[in-house]
């Protein structure tokens, strides 16, 4: 197994770290204080190819690889969560399964606007009554004529408000359940389509969390994606891929609490030495370090299998589960050396352990990620 | 319109370790860079391959992981790339670099040659001009701004200890560039994707046409006498007051040390 960065990873490595620490760090703190969606930094990424990475160039993407994207995910995050997640949600979520499962008008039509960033993504599967249990959907979608009329509404939306485009799941046959959801490609000015209130957060403060309301939304057949009544297992399929993102912005908050613990210990003195000469401080240095390694190799292993159409569903789920709680115990760790001045904001570790948190909750939550590994285990 | 712009692979650091014996750059472990007046210098091109579809050739002398750089300069967005390499440039001062280099202009075909001001590992500024003396070519050094009419005359802002001056001369031309001049763009990431399928010409002694005595080592009057780095200095003060209060610190300071 090579374990080895490619000359590309490389070369994007530079570009992403670069991008990161001019553009992106400098806004982290303001963007959480002022909950305030980094747009500029949307507007940035877009004609770099940041928001298309794995899109083909056929469709004015990239033409990169998910390991090059899961590499976008983490250095992003390493300064700001928020923007790791809105490049997430917007590839993972709308690009992804548009690629996947679009029609070639879809692709055509889409693709290109999303890959450069010109147009924002986000998906609506969860509803107030059905997060894990995703089956529960109240979201209807009726035949009329040439369009389909949705209602219902969607929570917890990323990146809803600045979207222009959502991949919205809906009931098309309520009596087969999970068989009967349908997914649709919505614009934002469809008739009936509104995007409500924004949640009030406890991290990832700049990314745009709203609930979409569909009030006799009318979308045009063509906009189905995918086959009638298959929207479960392409939501399902979807959230596989959106997992490498997830696992690699969770990746990225620790590695990014993790480089500003180092950067402390060595600074802080105390009783006559600076903390890192302290055994204790060595050894949870070394306990982080390791967990933080091991996420990266799982949250590459998934990217790899995917980029070489292997099944991956396991390995995300894996990735996603070890890196979210990586990094609530790096984070965790990262404020009891900064001590008090760790509490406070005039530290960024403050900001990554609330960000932490969310990482185990979206995109399935842990307890949907063991679910998915013992599930595999005991097929 | 053709550009060429000359870069230097230099290692990423204004803090280089010298080895205390030999005088020569340590150059282990340090990682390296497109050196920054170049690198504004390709910012420079493409802003004229943005705007009038000039097409952009970049060009470096070094050894072949020289290379890197090269594909670093495709992912920001240039046309082609030539790598000149040969055991028989080794050792070159910068007479015999920019002999070699003129060797390797000479065939091509340019309307503007763009070069840094000078390498932050050698800090001579004289390469870019020896290109121009050797090619016979008008030269407007420390370039802090140039505007192009759409035919062939170039309007350059260049940069003097107290003021600038504006040249207007015609292609082709030389000009070196400051690195303040331009911000140089982000790779792009389908560059970066692209970037290792294109083709980096390698070019040799074989194929310019310059006297092997000029080149390398034997083309080389510069002899290094010694090479040596300064002490260390103290760390200094800090002190967080208002301008007047400074003022009357540094004062004192000055006069403590009977400068003033």
């Amino acid at each position: 197994m090579d374990f080895s960065l490619t000359k590309t990873d490389t070369l994007f490595l530079k570009m992403i770290r670069e991008f990161t620490e001019k553009e992106v760090k400098p806004l982290a703190a303001e963007v959480d204080e002022q909950e305030r969606f980094p747009a500029e930094t949307v507007a940035k990424m877009g004609p770099l190819g940041i928001m298309g990475i794995p899109i083909p160039v056929e469709y004015g993407g990239a033409g990169g690889s998910n390991m090059l994207y899961s590499m976008a995910v983490e250095e992003l995050s390493t300064a700001c969560a928020t923007t790791g997640v809105i490049v997430s949600a917007h590839s993972s979520l709308c690009a992804a399964p548009i690629l996947e499962y679009g029609t070639e008008e879809q692709k055509q039509k889409y693709l290109p606007k999303l890959a450069s960033g010109q147009w924002l993504g986000a998906f609506g599967l969860t509803e107030p009554n059905a997060g894990t249990d995703a089956a529960a959907q109240q979201t209807i979608a009726v035949e009329d004529g040439d369009n389909y009329i949705l209602n219902g509404s969607k929570i917890f939306i990323t990146n809803s408000g600045y979207a222009d485009v959502y991949i919205i799941l809906a009931m098309t046959d309520k009596s087969q359940g999970t068989r009967g959801i349908t997914a649709f490609i919505v614009e934002k000015d469809f008739p009936g389509f509104s995007v409500g209130k924004q949640e009030k957060k406890l991290g990832i403060r700049g990314s745009a969390t709203c609930e979409l309301i569909m009030d006799d939304c009318v979308v045009p057949k063509e906009n189905m994606l995918g086959k009638i009544n298959k929207g479960f297992s392409l939501a399902m399929k979807t959230l596989d891929g959106g997992r490498i993102g997830i696992a690699a912005q969770a990746l990225g908050i620790a590695q990014g609490a993790m480089d500003e613990t180092v950067k402390y210990v060595k600074e802080r003195k105390q009783f006559g030495r600076p903390i890192s000469a302290f055994q204790n401080t060595q050894f949870q240095l070394a306990d982080m370090q390791t967990r933080i390694v091991s996420s990266r190799l799982l949250v590459r292993q998934a990217a790899f299998k995917k980029d070489h159409k292997q099944p991956y569903s396991v390995e995300a789920a894996m990735a996603k589960l070890y890196a979210a709680e990586t990094a609530m115990e790096v984070t965790n760790k990262a404020i009891q050396f900064h001590g008090g001045y760790g509490y406070t904001r005039e530290y960024p570790v403050e900001r990554m352990y609330r960000d932490a948190k969310i990482t185990e909750i979206y995109e399935g939550t842990s307890e949907v990620q063991r679910m998915v590994i013992a599930g595999a285990l005991l097929r | 319109m053709n550009i060429v712009v000359c870069i230097k692979q230099v290692p990423d650091t204004t803090e280089i370790k010298i080895n205390p014996k030999t005088g020569t750059l340590i150059r282990e472990g340090v990682p390296s860079i497109i050196n920054p007046d170049d690198k504004a210098g390709i910012e420079l091109a493409l802003s004229l391959k943005d705007d009038y579809n000039a097409h952009v050739t970049v060009i470096t002398m070094g050894p072949p992981q020289a290379e890197d750089i090269l594909r670093e300069a495709y992912a920001m967005g240039v046309d082609r790339a030539i790598l000149l390499t040969d055991r028989k440039f080794a050792g070159a001062d910068t007479l015999a670099t920019s002999q070699a280099l003129a060797g390797a202009l000479r065939k091509l075909e340019f309307d503007l040659l763009i070069t840094g001001r000078q390498a932050i590992d050698g800090d001579t500024a004289q390469v870019g001009p020896q290109i121009a003396e050797h090619l016979d070519l008008p030269q407007v050094s420390y370039l802090e701004h140039l505007a192009f009419d759409g035919k062939n005359t170039f309007t350059v802002k260049r940069r003097i200890e107290d003021g600038y001056e504006l040249h207007q001369v015609d292609g082709p031309c030389v000009v070196t560039v400051l690195s303040g001049a331009y911000v140089p763009r982000y790779m792009s990431v389908r560059g970066i994707v692209e970037a290792f399928s294109k083709d980096v010409e390698v070019w040799g002694f074989e194929q310019i046409e310059v006297d092997e005595t000029n080149l390398g080592l034997k083309g080389s009057p510069t002899r290094v006498h010694k090479a040596f780095s300064r002490g260390v200095k103290a760390p200094g003060q800090m002190y967080e007051v208002d301008a007047t209060e400074a003022a009357g610190i540094i004062m004192s300071k000055l006069k403590e040390k009977f400068i003033i």
